[in-house]
């Protein structure tokens, strides 16, 4: 079997004394879609961020292809890696913010070369010809000079996007990439996500959006309390839940 | 006051007074040029650096501020060669100088830096950018921006302080003027000659910093 691209072994994540990850464990091969749900305060974004290292980990192992991230062992102890390390590991997996986060001082087009230049050491020419191409993907070609204060929510969102993809990351995580916008602006973000998943993108996805979790995802795992309740094909899960929580869960939300 | 007399006097008085505004100038300058990257590394250290460099840079920060310029440019001028560092008058006035912007920059910066969202370092963290990284190409353009305003009043700050070098023998456009007066003692009009050119020099910093302002200005 070949390895997979996100392998979570017991996972445990405090903030202060607080435990929001309590033992999780989760595995993603290649061309996987997989959504988290579940309430405000599970522990889906905390979640998301230890996979990218925005949040250190205590306990357990993140691997993505193999390669534990954030940490090593050395003797029996475990030691963080160095700066360096992680910034390395940081740009494998790709991340969509809830509030976009491009960089208000930059076109968007070198939103987009930025990684590319200053962490693949990408020519400048070569990286604006990429950059124009992910743009165009994500349909934002005809905005690339434009500034993020001057685009909609939806087209920064897209060109957030475009930042992640362009660095051509083995995995992308979205965390709630629609929440923030107007109801109308919904659409044209996950159809953009949903392109990619369709190209076979591996992802890991929070969302709120329980139709289109249905649709794009092949997995879907209900987050409860730091836990992983509940996981399997959305016809399963939405249709079947097993559980009552989970069940009660689908009732509140719009689905 | 006659001003036939006193622009005869200015005018036969040039070349010297020329050389005062020149050292005021390059005092200036110089000070400032020095101070700013110094501050944004004082700025960086307050914001990110670990507790006892934190701690170190606190105390210069909060001390340099704390004292008034004139004892600050005295106290390098005398006390350093004390310790054996002979500095002449006017590098001991720029050393001073640059030590006293440093710390009004490095405030500036940090207060700037704080304001600045979290998730924008979270950005540039999930492309891969370093700490330093992300510092230089997303924080401080960032930041200069916010402080251009403040930073160009810190400037001007640093223009009127320049006159205290005077005390230390630099002859700076103050003292340029105070022995043109000695000779012709004609002070009413030659502090009002120099005033005005200490106007004229700070109007067009403060011309210069809007105009700057404009140009990195983020359409919106
Ligand atoms: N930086 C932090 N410091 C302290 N506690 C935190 C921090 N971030 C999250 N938490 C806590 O961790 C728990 C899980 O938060 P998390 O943001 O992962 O939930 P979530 O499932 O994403 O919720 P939501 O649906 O509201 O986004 C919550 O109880 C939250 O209050
Ligand atoms: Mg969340």
């Amino acid at each position: 079997m070949t390895i997979p691209v996100l392998e979570i072994t017991n996972l445990h994540k405090k903030f202060g004394e607080v435990e929001v990850l309590k033992g999780i464990d989760l595995t993603m091969q290649s061309g996987n879609v997989v959504s988290l749900i579940g309430s405000s305060g599970s522990g889906k974004t905390t979640l998301l961020r230890c996979v990218n290292l925005l949040e250190d980990y205590e306990d357990g192992v993140v691997a993505v292809e193999g390669e534990q991230i954030g940490y090593k062992q050395h003797k029996g102890r475990r030691i963080r890696l160095k700066e360096r390390e992680i910034a390395r590991q940081r740009a494998m997996t790709g991340m969509a913010f809830q509030h976009f986060n491009l960089f208000p001082h930059m076109s968007a087009i070198h939103n987009v070369m930025l990684g590319l230049i200053k962490t693949r050491k990408t020519p400048k020419d070569e990286a604006y010809a990429a950059a124009e191409g992910w743009l165009d993907r994500v349909g934002m070609k005809n905005w690339k000079d434009h500034y993020p204060g001057q685009l909609s929510g939806g087209q920064q969102q897209r060109v957030a996007i475009a930042r992640a993809i362009a660095m051509n990351p083995v995995l992308m995580l979205f965390d709630e990439v629609t929440s923030a916008l107007d109801p109308e602006l919904v659409s044209e973000v996950l159809a953009v996500v949903k392109d990619l998943a369709s190209d076979g993108m591996t992802m890991l996805l929070v969302t709120h959006e329980m139709q289109f979790a249905h649709d794009v995802s092949d997995t879907v795992v209900f987050m409860q309390d730091g836990r992983i309740g509940e996981q399997g094909p959305p016809e399963q899960l939405f249709h079947n839940p097993k559980s009552e929580r989970l069940a009660a869960f689908l009732k509140n939300s719009k689905f | 006051m006659d001003i036939m007399q006193a622009l005869d006097a200015i005018w036969s008085a040039r070349w010297p007074l020329l050389d005062g505004f020149g050292n005021t100038i390059l005092i200036s300058a110089v000070s400032i040029l020095l101070g700013t990257p110094l501050g944004v590394g004082v700025g960086l250290i307050l914001s990110y650096g670990n507790r006892v460099l934190r701690f170190i840079v606190r105390l210069y920060s909060d001390f340099l501020r704390g004292t008034p310029v004139f004892v600050l440019i005295l106290a390098c001028f005398y006390i350093l060669s004390i310790v054996g560092i002979q500095l002449s008058a006017f590098q001991a006035g720029v050393f001073a100088l640059t030590l006293f912007c440093s710390s009004h920059v490095g405030e500036i910066v940090q207060g700037a830096l704080k304001t600045i969202p979290k998730g924008q370092t979270e950005a540039a963290k999930s492309v891969g950018l370093t700490f330093f990284g992300t510092f230089f190409s997303v924080l401080l353009p960032q930041a200069l921006r916010m402080i251009l305003p403040t930073w160009v009043t810190t400037a001007t700050e640093i223009v009127k302080a320049s006159t205290l070098l005077s005390v230390i023998g630099v002859v700076e456009l103050l003292l340029a003027t105070q022995q043109v007066i000695s000779r012709t003692y004609l002070s009413l009009e030659l502090y009002f000659f120099a005033g005005l050119v200490f106007f004229l020099i700070n109007f067009a910093i403060e011309k210069a910093g809007r105009f700057v302002e404009r140009k990195v200005s983020l359409p919106n």
